[in-house]
Formats: structure tokens, sequence, C-alpha cells
């Protein structure tokens, strides 16, 4: 990963007379033909929270997330916005929480031990309900580990960080264009609920170099009457997380279960691939999902009736969407680069009535796409009972194939919308594939 | 006699900035006069209505009770890492910083070095009563040799627990340091004394001077085991000894002129607030 940003990218600076949404650098290439350009992750995903109205960024320097820190080093005061290298990632998230409390929108970046430096201040954003996004750009752990990709942060990143009841919305891509777009998705979620949001990436998303359609998105600034500017003429206002009286605290924890609660309810977002037909799933987010693409594609010429399901929300987590997926297949292959943490959520969601299987790699290892397909043929063949006696007639032995069962299979909601034909890779890296789909409800039937 | 009575002369009287409550504060506790003083500065300069403050972690933690401003709480030691943000997007804002020594000479001094060395435009007041008085009188960094505390019974020994740190000498080398001074709160000429040091401190962000210190030199009755009137001998026999008052470094007027408005450092003119009254607009 050699090339630098002036490679791919030329000219500068722009004029004040551009509109904000025109990116203001100008890329090589036919005047007026594609603004599709070969970008690495970190920094398109840097350029796209400029493109977002980013007002503030703070870092510190850590492999694999450093040319993030760097292009905003470039890009901030061309801007006139603010950029600082902190001393330590305690320094930046702090920094972070200052410049969010003012209502700036504000982006922090680090990778896998330096979030752990700042799980400290994200407790205290969640508290105090100050709005930021922090990226994570995962490396092997635990301890110092390597700087090689990973997705072994799950844990701390939908479970919590910091100390306290709180949760945080987690958004993965599986696309550097993807993630560009869930950058804007992101600020627009933290400044609508008043939280801190992760964007959780890996060393991958952060290292990769695609093709990228400059497509930005700023989300529009929201009223902000808590947000802190002086006193002056008005009653003050104080932007904390004490509240030392039990009474008082345990309201105020019952409001940001509220929270949690409505976030649960509206911002799950998920892609699928195949699903209409499937009959053994692939659950895998973020780079994972993509090792799980071309596994189902090999699995499937094969003659296995194999889909993907991707969690791009870790947390609100589709559980909903698993459970009702769980009622239509034989089984699922969790798959991550991990010893195993988002299968346990998976397991959580479709509470026993499929097999669950994992199949995962550590320390920097990706699993290849026949290391997948491998494990799905284990799964086809091994110790899947049929659950219900319709499978169990439908059951065929050795890889499951039949377009004869694909329509009497009624699709999930997000399979109607069509979106589900696209790819996700390749030509479409740089769409946005993601939709959300209402959770569905708890009384109501199943479709 | 003249028959015309004078009219009252007002010659004390609360700053409209300090709360009109009681303080959770001990009695006898130095944290009320240092208020005060902050109190009659902000308001002599006119700054209070455009003050954010940040509070810490520590007794002074109920700070946004007693002055009428808008606060932001820090984790327990960044408070000059949340200033500086909040110093960034801001450059309208006069930022304030309120720290004890457990605070600002332990846990915080990653965060006050760099936010000095990068010559922020925070004005910073450091409450030094050596002690952590809030979790119960434990020692703190700046705790004197000898001196008895919860966490060092038999009195802090060097070999043990090290020396006390002189933190505003520290920060007063470094060339973003407008200025840093050494007050204390022992008797009613050093509180006129230390009022003008933060008078002045306000007025180096005020300049854009650069990064402006104020070490208050206080007590705590409760945690040193003496009456108030006993803290407050202590503090001028003893303390001071240790801790010289005085102007450590005052580098106003040399650097970036003096007078005027700070530069806004970022972002561009109104910062995200012109872009928030942008966006309402359209």
């Amino acid at each position: 990963m050699t090339a630098r940003p002036e490679a791919a990218v030329q000219g500068q600076v722009p004029t004040s007379e551009e509109p904000a949404e025109s990116p203001s650098f100008s890329l090589g290439g036919t005047p007026g033909g594609s603004r599709r350009v070969l970008m690495k992750g970190n920094e398109a995903i840097a350029e796209a929270a400029i493109q977002a109205g980013c007002d503030a960024y703070f870092g510190y320097p850590i492999t694999p997330q450093a040319e993030l820190l760097e292009w905003m080093a470039r890009r901030m005061p061309e801007e006139h916005r603010a950029f600082i290298q902190a001393e330590s990632e305690l320094g930046a998230i702090n920094m972070a929480l200052g410049a969010a409390a003012t209502g700036a929108r504000v982006l922090v970046s680090s990778s896998s031990p330096g979030v752990s430096l700042m799980a400290e201040a994200m407790s205290y954003m969640a508290g105090s309900e100050v709005p930021m996004v922090l990226i994570n750009v995962m490396r092997g752990g635990p301890g110092l580990g390597s700087i090689q990709p990973s997705q072994s942060d799950y844990f701390q990143a939908v479970k919590g960080h910091g100390h306290g009841d709180y949760r945080v919305p987690v958004f993965a891509p599986s696309s550097i264009g993807e993630a560009m777009e869930l950058v804007a998705t992101s600020f627009e979620v933290a400044e609508r609920y008043r939280t801190p949001v992760m964007l959780l990436a890996d060393g991958i998303m952060g290292q990769a170099m695609e093709p990228v359609e400059l497509r930005f998105r700023t989300p529009d600034r929201i009223e902000q009457p808590w947000a802190l500017e002086g006193a002056d003429g008005r009653p003050p206002r104080v932007v904390r997380s004490l509240h030392l009286v039990p009474e008082d605290l345990e309201e105020h924890n019952l409001h940001l279960q509220e929270k949690f609660r409505a976030i649960s309810e509206r911002e799950v977002r998920w892609a699928g691939e195949h699903l209409e037909d499937a009959e053994l799933v692939v659950v895998a987010y973020g780079t994972a999902a993509r090792v799980a693409h071309t596994a189902i594609a090999r699995a499937r010429e094969a003659g296995m009736n194999v889909g993907l399901f991707r969690p791009i929300s870790l947390w609100p987590f589709p559980s909903a969407l698993l459970a009702a997926l769980a009622e239509r297949v034989r089984g699922m292959l969790v798959v991550e680069l991990s010893a195993g943490q988002m299968v346990e959520d998976v397991r959580l969601a479709v509470e026993g009535r499929v097999p669950v299987a994992f199949d995962g790699r550590m320390g920097g290892m990706v699993p290849s796409p026949d290391e997948v397909v491998e494990a799905l043929r284990e799964l086809d063949t091994t110790g899947l009972p049929a659950k219900r006696s319709r499978r169990a007639r439908r059951r065929q032995p050795g890889p499951v194939s039949g377009p004869e069962h694909t329509h009497e299979r009624e699709p999930l909601a997000a399979a109607e919308s069509g979106h589900e034909a696209l790819s996700i890779f390749g030509d479409d890296a740089w769409m946005p594939l993601w939709y959300t789909s209402p959770v569905p409800s708890r009384k109501g039937g199943k479709r | 006699m003249s028959a015309v009575a004078a009219a009252p002369r007002v010659i004390y009287r609360r700053p409209s900035v300090l709360t009109d409550v009681s303080t959770r504060y001990c009695p006898g506790c130095g944290h009320g006069i240092i208020h005060r003083l902050i109190a009659e500065v902000l308001e002599e300069l006119g700054v209070a209505g455009r003050t954010i403050a940040v509070a810490p972690v520590g007794c002074s933690v109920f700070a946004y009770e007693y002055l009428s401003l808008d606060w932001c709480e820090a984790p327990h030691g960044r408070a000059p890492a949340v200033a500086t943000g909040i110093r960034r997007v801001r450059p309208d804002a006069f930022v304030l910083t309120y720290q004890g020594d457990g605070d600002l000479a332990a846990i915080g001094t990653g965060e006050i070095v760099h936010a000095a060395a990068r010559g922020e435009l925070i004005t910073a007041v450091f409450v030094n009563n050596g002690i952590y008085g809030m979790t119960g009188g434990q020692m703190a960094p700046t705790t004197l040799l000898g001196q008895k505390t919860t966490s060092s019974p038999a009195g802090r020994e060097a070999s043990l627990a090290g020396y006390p740190v002189p933190m505003t000498e520290m920060l007063a080398v470094l060339p973003g340091v407008a200025y840093a001074a050494r007050g204390s709160i022992a008797d009613p000429s050093a509180i006129g004394r230390t009022k003008a040091m933060i008078r002045k401190a306000c007025q180096a962000q005020l300049g854009g001077e650069g990064f402006a210190i104020v070490e208050v030199l206080s007590n705590c009755p409760v945690g040193w085991g003496m009456t108030a009137p006993e803290s407050i001998q202590y503090l001028k026999d003893v303390v001071v000894a240790t801790y010289p008052l005085g102007v450590l470094a005052d580098r106003t007027g040399s650097k970036r002129g003096s007078g005027g408005t700070p530069e806004p450092a970022s972002p561009g003119p109104g910062g995200h607030a012109a872009a928030v009254a942008t966006a309402k607009e359209a």
C-alpha cells in the first residue's frame, strides 16, 4: 500500500463559490466524465467525513488508520476546520467531547488499542448525550496484537467499551463506498439521538484501494438546544453525566434506555443476497462478508442453495430479521475474523431454531472463500436436524439444491424490495447497498 | 449634619455570576473564595455570557451549581483536552478550566502539559490543596513530604512516594504558556493578589497570547485534620515554603501581540454555529 493520496487525487483547494456538496479536490481522468476514482479506504472515509460537514477531527497515529489522520491533517485546514493531532487517544477523544458539547460535528478515528483508551470518554459521552462519531479500523489483538485486519473488537464495540448501562449504534461497512455513505449516516444518527456512534471497519477496509464513486452526502443540521455556547441571555446549560442522587440517576438511565429502545426499533440496517431461495445462510459483516460473498457464489455453483445475511448495524443487531430467516432455512454459518463474537448474537437471535455454526480466523488471518465453502459443506452434511417435518421432507442428501423449492418460500420483506439483486462488490462497490427494514412486530404474525 | 443623607453605597455584593445557593463544600474550604474570585473577574471583564467552562472531577465537580455559566463536565483529568476541543470550534468563546491537584497533577498530567505546549487559548484555574478531598483525603502528587493523609498514614515519604510536584513551575518553561502564576487564599491581601493573577490569566486569553494558568494554594481543613484557622496558618507557614507564591512566567505582550480578540483558529468565520444558522435559513 504505497500509493499516496496525491497519486490518485490531483488538484487542491476549493474556491469558496463551490457548492458544499461538490468535492473540493479535482480528480484525474476525463473532465466531466466519470467521478469514479481509486481510493484507499482510510482516505475515502476521511474525505466522506469532510463532505458530510465534519467541523473538527481529533486523532492520534496508529496503524492501520494513520492515513485517515494524515488526510485530515492536509484537508481540514484547507477547509478552515479544526484538526488536532492529540497527545494520546485520551486527549483526542476528550477534545472530541468538548468540541461536540458545543454542537460541532466531530470525528475521531483510531484502531483497536487506541479505542480501548477511548472507552472512558465514550461512556461519558453516552451518559451526557454528546453526539460524535468514532471510527475503529480494527487490528488484531489482544494487547498490542498486530497491525493486520481483524474483527476481534466486536464485543468491545457492541457490548460497550466503557462502564455503565449504555449502548452505542455501531455500523459496519463492507465496501469503501458503503463506508463513505455510512460516515454520513453515522453523523445523522449521532445527532438525531444525541449519542456517540461507532463506525466499525477493519484493516482491510482502511488499507485496501478500490474504485469508489465520489458520492457524498451532507446531513442537515438540526437544532441543538442543549449545546454549549455561552449563557448570554438564557439560563446556563451543563453537559454532564453526573447525577449523584440515586433517584435522579435512575431516571436519567430510564431516559437513556428509552432512547436505546427507539434506536433499536428504527436504525436496524442489513443487506442480503440470495435469501429468497437460501437453505443455508452465511451471516457475516465487514470484510468477512466479502469473503462470504465469494464463497456463496462458489457454493451455489456447486449446487448449494446458500444466501448471505449481512448485518450493517451491529447494534442495533438485526435480531428479529434473523429470527424470521431462521424459520425458513436449515442452518446458519457465521464467518468472522475473530474467535467468534457476533456468533453469540446470532445464536441469541435465532434462539435454537436452527443450528448456528462458526468459521473464523484470528490474529490478522483472513479465511479463504474455499474455507468457508468447506464449512458450509460440513454444516450441510453433518448434524443438521430437520427442525420441522416440512423441512424433513424437503431435505435432500448431499448438497442441497432445487429450484423447485424456490417459489415455495416466502421472501423476506426486504427481498421484495428488489435490492437483493444488487451486488455489494465489484462494479457496484460504491453503492450504499444497505436499506432499512421495519423490524417485524413481535405481536404481528409471521408473514 | 446635612439634611441630605448620603446615598447608600454598595461596597460588597454577590457577583451576578455567582449563584445564590449554599455550596456543598466543607466549612472553611477555600473553593468558595476561589469561585468568587472567578465570578468577579468574569463579570468585570464582561465575558461571562460567552464563557464555556470545564468542570473537573473532585470536590469542585459541582462548580456548575455555583457559577452561572455554560459548563461541560470532563472525565477525571481531561479538562484541558475538553477545553481544547471547545476552543478550536468556538473561537468566539471564553474558555475556562477549573481543576484540583489530583485532577491536574496526577491523572491529567498528559492533558495539561500538551494543552499548555500547544499554547491553547485557555485560562486554567488550578486549585492546589495537596490532597484528594472528595474521596476522603488521600495523598496527592502535591502532598508535602511528611504530610499525613489517609493513604500516607505515616506521612509522605520520598523513598516511597516521591516528592511534591511543582506543576506550575514545570508548565512555566513551555513557550506556549503566556502566563503562569501561583497565589493563595491564606489572607485578604493574598486573595487580592490572586484575583489580579486570575484577571491577568483571563486577559492573556482575550489578547490571544497563549495558555494561562493560575495555581491557587488552598486549604482542606477536613482532609488535613485541622480546624479552619489551623489550616490557614498551615497554608501560610508550611505549604508556601514548598510552593512559593508569585508570577512564574509572563510572556504576555511578547508573542501574538496584546489586545484585540484572538484570531479564530478554526473553523472559518462563525464556525459551525454559522453553518447551523445557514441550515436553518435554507
